[in-house]
This record gives structure tokens, C-alpha cells and sequence, in this order.
């Protein structure tokens, strides 16, 4: 006899719900037997890192201020994928979007404009379009791979920003530091709620989620994007541009994770420093597969993950756990709940060992 | 995922009531210290230097005392300022944060808690309830840099460094100067990795300086990757942040360490009589904030002798590493003869002396 696993015919729709709970439940078994063995209380240390950072207008705040840039770069990178077009760099449009935006507010901030918010906005924008449609240029005339050009553009970004900060942006009063002056009060984003960071960013995240949604599932441009990822042979019959496909999802990608940019560097940061990001483009692509790719699945797949840094923290200021413990519990919910995901198109079956080799031919 | 949530509480309460017991981590009149790292603790490096420090205020208050620590908080965007203010929220009243990229995070959250003291190495500014407290590493270096004047044939010193920050800076120019106080044809070849941790990038780097004829290498980073490899190529090499000696056993001369065992005891102490104030802490050789790790038997006698001096006459104030005359990479005098920097143009040091190889910014 042996386990194997069998590929359904078609999705198991009860599956869809399913697979969280048992992850869910997977996960908790396996993080209270992590908690109990290092000697802590497993409900309180699943209390601490699933309820207590919800408890409070302060934690939400935090919440959604953590899922903002994520949801951006999720979702963009999210409707590439629908498409095949694979943006790995959302980190570097991000950060030429922050670079693009700063540089507005440095030269600009101060004189009280009502424009310059916005001005800062289209120029964070346009500056993660610019830097993800040189891969678009790059994939369309010469073939050249986004999975590569787009991470080669993000270490190309990094480097762009350290010359600024450290040259000619860099703040005459902070000792050499690598660092560009705090933005005048004009150049910050308005606050959502007083006494927290919640900043106006976190509204266009949350306006992506039906806009991406809208895109795929009701206009001609989102039925092209999932014909042309789903059935390249049908989308070249039916005429579809492969390349129009290529740059619109690459331009749209980038421009919503140079959003995500500036509104990290006019919201909780307001300065540009070195490295900008702590790596939100890169996990981005993690919470885009969470979501299953879906816009609103992306909203809380994004929001799960924000709260696993949260509670992640709060397991070490309160439970005094190391940060590898939080790294491991992370990992463990990740792991079961993508995991648990293939039962969705794939059942589990006990076999003979015959049988089995019956189904790879098969397959 | 919202109904994810809601199943992970339901089951949670099915578990056996034995868990259900919480742990009461500290007594109730504990004063709750918090520290903030920038890396992994690890078991050696900068972070490490810091978790020392936490570990003897503990030993030394005992249960007076609460230190909770959260590590790798990266400097970079939002997420240092939340935690910060999660420890402040949490009934911590001392703050430590340990890393230059906390300055503005700690000074938000110091306006919001004006009643929480804070205190934040490497900074330059300070609040009523923010003090700042750094070393003078580059008193250590100098001890080094005599070391590495005496020892190196090729007269090639490499220097594997993070970023140009004024406090990299300080310790590649005071190498240069004491090198050249017992050895006029030494030059330093420095590469940047732009990173404070990278073993990989740190490694690299150090191979390529030994490749380029350095016989000495050092540091300015927070793995123990350059003294590792310098053990393997057979060239000498230092470390820094902690002891490294046991990294290269047969070719790390010594390391430059730091201690801040002592500040945080005194401070915490004085937080907690409520004698504390906020006050900028610059100590050095000295106050033995910075220290000299043991030093290699390879390292001969008649140099040891000369470092003991040197040391000697740093701690008294009869040497200062940063004095005249000083040409920088172009010639213009930057330290006149008979004269010596200032503690504010050291803090602000952005050009290199005669004799480094390498580009600023």
C-alpha cells in the first residue's frame, strides 16, 4: 500500500473552504507542540500571537498599516501572474516609486501646495511603471525574461538609492549619515486616525482589492490577461496581443508598487534612507500565491501575514520567545496552509503500490 | 481567512487545561527594561556585544530588573517604530535601542511616552527622555593599526567595510595613522558591501583584497566571515564587534570588542532610583566601553609592549589617534601640525587620509 496523491478532475469546491480550516487546525496542533516543548502555554502564546494584537485601535491601526504595502505589491504582482508574466521585482519599482515621490517632496515639500501630495503620488507611480517597463522593453523586443530582468532592475534600484542618500540628496545636517532630511509636515500623508500611522495610503490599498477584482473578472483587458495565462495557443487564435498583455500587466504591477513606495516613504517613514523596504516586494509574491492569486482573497492573505509580524514581536515582548521561534511559527502556517491548498485539485489515496504506477503513467 | 482566525482560537480551547496556566514571567515590582536589535543575536557581532550587556544588567539586578529584548527589528521602514512603542505600551520604562537606524523611530515614540526614558546607541540626537550613547572605536582601531603597521610584509592592509558612515570612517583612517607611526609605507585598500551582515559579500571582499596583495585584513562588519577566511588564505587578520580569536585560531591577531556591560547597569540603576537624565555617553579605551580582545601569540612581544604604550597613553589623554598633521586623499590639509580633531569633526569624519585606497560616497 502506499499514499499517493491523484489529480482531480476538476477543483473540489468544498476543498476551496476547507483547506484553511485544515490548516488551521494543522497549525495549531503543530505551534502548540513547539510552545509546550520550549515551556511556554500554548493558548496563551497562540493568545498573544493570533487576539492580542487585535485587541487594540492601536493594533489594527498597525494591522493595516503593515498589509497596505503588501496588498499594493500583492495585487499587482498577483494579476501578472494570471497572465504568466512573472514580476519578481515589485521591491525595485517600490523603491524607484519612494525615490521618484521623495524627490518631489525634498525639492518641493515645505511651500504649503495642495498639489503636492498628489504630484508626489503620480510621481511615485510613474516612477515604478518607468522602472518595471524597462523589463516590459526588455521582455517584448528582445525576449529577455522578467523573472530576471525585473530582479536584476531591483538590486539596480538599491544601488540608485544608497548614491542619493549618500550623495547629492543627503541631509547637510545629519553627519555624513546616509539619510535624506525629515519631508516637511505638506509633504506627509494625511492621517486616518489621530494617535496612530494609519495614513490615507491604506485607502488606496484597500480601493486595489475591487479595482483588481473589477479588472479581472468583468473588462476585455482581464478576460485577455487569463486567456493569455491559461491557454497561450487560444489567446494568439483569438488575437490577442501577447505583448500588449506583457506591458499592461508589467506597467500596472509597477506603478501599484511605486504607490506602495511613496506612500511607505510620505507615510510612516518621512525620510528616504538607504534601503526603504524591508523586503515587502519580495513577500508580496508570497501573499499574491496565499490569496491564490485573487484580489480579494490577496486582502486577507495580506492581512494574515501582517499579523504574523505582529504576532511574531509580541511573542518575544511577552513570551520572551527568540526570534527563530516566531521564524519557525511563521514558517509552520505558511507551510500548512499552502500545503493544504493541494488538496484542492489533488485527492489523497491509499493504493497498492501497482496501482500507483499505473497513475504516473496515466498522468 | 477570517474564519481561519476564528477556528485556530476555537481549537485552541480544546487543548488539555495543564496549558491553560499562564506563566507569571516576572515579579510585579520588576522595572521592565526593553532592547531592540538589529540582527539575530548569533554568537558574535554587534547584536551579540548588546545581548552581553543584557545578560550581566540581569545578573547584576537580579529580579529587580526585567530585560526583554526583540531582535532583527530592520532599520529600514516602518516596522522598528511599532515595536518600539509595543514595549513602551507594554509597561517597559527603559528603552534601549541599538542600532543607528532606530533614531528617528525612538524619537517619535519618546514624544508619545514622555514619562518612558530612552536611550540610543549611535545617534546624534537626544530629547529629555532620550539620551545617546555610542563608543570611540576608533581608539581601539589605532591599537590594531599598530599591530597591523608592524606585521604586514606586502604593506597592503585590506579593509572590508559596510557603508561610509563617519563611524566606518574614523576606523579606517585611525588604522592608516597608527600603521604609519611604525611602518611609513603602509596603505589601506577598502572595499564597501553595503551591508552590515553578509558573510557571503563579507568573504568575497576579503578574498579579493588578499588577491590584491593585502597580507592583513580587517573588518568593519558584523559576521566573523573575513577572519575565517583570512585563517584559511594564511593571512593575519582582526576582529571586530566581539572576540574572534576562536574564528582564526593560528592568524587573528586580536579583535576590537565592545562592552556596555557597565551603561546599562549604571543607567538602569539610575532609572530605577529615578535619578536617571537624559545625557550623551561617548566612552572609548578608558571608560572600557571599547576593549582589546586577547591578542594572538603570533603577535611578538616587543609589539605587545608597544600597544600596552599606546594604550596607555590614549587612556591618559597623552595621545589622541586624530592629530596633526593629516593630508587627505587629495592633499589639502585636513589636521594642521600641533593640532587634533575635534569630537564633533570626528563625529562628522567624511574624507580619507593619505594612504587609503578607496572612494567616499
Amino acid at each position: 500500500m502506499r499514499l499517493s496523491l491523484e489529480a482531480r478532475e476538476r477543483p473540489a469546491r468544498i476543498m476551496t473552504w476547507a483547506s484553511p480550516l485544515l490548516a488551521a487546525v494543522g497549525s495549531v496542533i503543530g505551534v502548540s507542540i513547539l510552545f509546550a516543548a520550549l515551556g511556554r502555554p500554548p493558548l496563551t502564546a497562540l493568545y498573544v500571537l493570533f487576539v492580542a494584537p487585535l485587541e487594540t485601535l492601536d493594533g489594527l491601526a498597525e494591522l493595516a498599516l503593515k498589509a497596505t504595502p503588501l496588498l499594493l505589491c500583492a495585487i499587482g504582482i498577483a494579476i501578472g501572474c494570471r497572465a504568466e508574466v512573472w514580476n519578481i521585482g515589485a521591491e525595485g519599482q517600490f523603491t524607484v516609486g519612494a525615490i521618484c515621490g521623495g524627490g518631489v517632496a525634498l525639492a518641493l515639500g515645505g511651500g504649503g501646495a495642495w498639489w503636492l501630495l498628489p504630484l508626489m503620488i503620480l510621481a511615485g507611480i510613474a516612477g515604478g511603471m518607468a522602472w518595471a517597463g524597462i523589463a516590459a522593453f526588455l521582455k517584448t523586443r528582445f525576449n529577455a525574461h522578467e523573472i530576471l530582468t525585473t530582479l536584476m532592475l531591483t538590486y539596480i534600484s538599491i544601488q540608485l538609492l544608497g548614491y542619493l542618500v549618500h550623495g547629492p540628496w543627503q541631509d547637510p545636517d545629519g553627519h555624513s549619515f546616509p539619510q535624506t532630511k525629515q519631508f516637511e509636515d505638506d509633504a506627509l500623508l494625511p492621517m486616518l486616525i489621530e494617535g496612530t500611522r494609519l495614513h490615507v495610503g491604506a485607502l488606496f490599498a484597500l480601493a486595489a482589492v475591487p479595482f483588481g477584482s473589477i479588472l479581472l473578472g468583468r473588462t476585455m483587458m482581464g478576460f485577455r490577461i487569463r486567456t493569455v495565462g491559461a491557454a497561450p495557443a487560444a489567446a494568439r487564435y483569438a488575437g490577442f496581443s501577447r505583448n500588449g498583455v506583457v506591458w499592461f500587466c508589467l506597467l500596472l504591477s509597477g506603478g501599484m508598487a511605486g504607490l506602495a513606495g511613496i506612500c511607505e516613504v510620505a507615510g510612516p517613514d518621512g525620510q528616504l534612507t538607504p534601503v526603504i523596504s524591508p523586503g515587502y516586494g519580495f513577500a508580496a509574491i508570497i501573499v499574491a500565491f496565499l490569496g491564490r492569486l485573487n484580489p480579494v482573497g490577496i486582502l486577507f492573505s495580506s492581512a494574515l501575514m501582517a499579523l504574523l509580524y505582529l504576532g511574531g514581536e509580541g511573542l518575544q515582548v511577552s513570551m520572551q520567545l527568540p526570534i527563530a521561534v516566531t521564524g519557525t511559527v511563521q514558517g509552520m502556517l505558511l507551510f500548512f496552509l499552502l500545503g493544504a491548498d493541494v488538496l484542492i485539485n489533488y485527492r489523497v489515496r491509499l493504493r497498492p503500490a501497482r496501482a500507483v504506477a499505473g497513475v504516473a503513467r496515466h498522468a | 481567512m477570517n474564519t481561519t482566525r476564528r477556528t485556530l482560537l476555537g481549537a485552541s480551547l480544546a487543548l488539555p487545561a495543564a496549558a491553560m496556566l499562564p506563566r507569571d514571567a516576572a515579579a510585579a515590582d520588576s522595572f521592565k527594561v526593553g532592547f531592540i536589535y538589529v540582527a539575530p543575536i548569533g554568537d558574535a557581532g554587534w547584536t551579540y556585544q548588546h545581548e552581553l550587556g543584557r545578560k550581566a544588567l540581569v545578573a547584576a539586578l537580579g529580579s529587580a530588573v526585567t530585560a526583554t529584548y526583540v531582535e532583527n527589528v530592520p532599520e529600514e521602514g516602518a516596522d522598528a517604530e511599532r515595536v518600539i512603542r509595543k514595549l513602551a505600551t507594554d509597561g517597559h520604562k527603559l528603552i534601549y535601542t541599538t542600532s543607528f537606524g532606530f533614531m528617528e523611530p525612538t524619537l517619535k515614540v519618546a514624544k508619545t511616552f514622555p514619562k518612558v526614558k530612552f536611550a540610543h546607541c549611535t545617534g546624534y540626537k537626544r530629547a529629555a527622555n532620550v539620551s545617546t550613547y555610542s563608543a570611540r572605536f576608533y581608539e581601539g582601531r589605532y591599537l590594531t593599526g599598530i599591530i597591523a603597521g608592524r606585521m604586514t610584509k606586502s604593506n597592503v592592509i585590506g579593509y572590508v567595510a559596510a557603508f561610509p558612515i563617519p563611524e566606518v570612517v574614523q576606523g579606517i583612517n585611525a588604522v592608516l595613522l597608527a600603521a604609519r607611526t611604525v611602518n611609513p609605507n603602509v596603505t589601506i585598500k577598502v572595499v564597501f558591501v553595503s551591508s552590515w551582515f553578509d558573510p557571503g559579500k563579507e568573504r568575497a571582499a576579503a578574498d579579493t583584497l588578499i588577491s590584491q596583495g593585502a597580507d592583513v585584513v580587517m573588518h568593519h562588519t558584523d559576521s566573523s566571515a573575513v577572519v575565517q577566511g583570512a585563517e584559511e588564505k594564511g593571512v593575519w587578520s582582526f576582529g571586530y564587534d566581539s572576540d574572534m580569536l576562536r574564528y582564526g585560531p593560528k592568524t587573528n591577531l586580536t579583535s576590537v570588542t565592545m562592552d556596555w556591560d557597565n551603561y546599562y547597569i549604571d543607567q538602569t540603576k539610575e532609572a530605577i532610583a529615578g535619578t536617571w537624565k537624559s545625557s550623551d555617553t561617548w566612552g572609548g579605551l578608558k571608560s572600557g566601553m571599547v576593549k582589546l580582545g586577547p591578542l594572538n601569540t603570533a603577535v611578538p612581544d616587543s609589539v605587545k609592549a608597544e600597544v600596552a604604550a599606546a594604550q596607555a597613553k590614549i587612556e591618559s589623554g597623552a595621545l589622541l589617534p586624530f592629530a596633526g598633521p593629516v593630508k587627505d586623499q587629495s592633499g589639502a590639509v585636513k589636521i594642521a601640525a600641533g593640532a587634533s580633531l575635534s569630537d564633533g569633526d570626528i563625529l562628522g569624519m567624511n574624507w580619507f587620509a593619505d594612504g587609503v585606497q578607496g572612494k567616499l560616497g
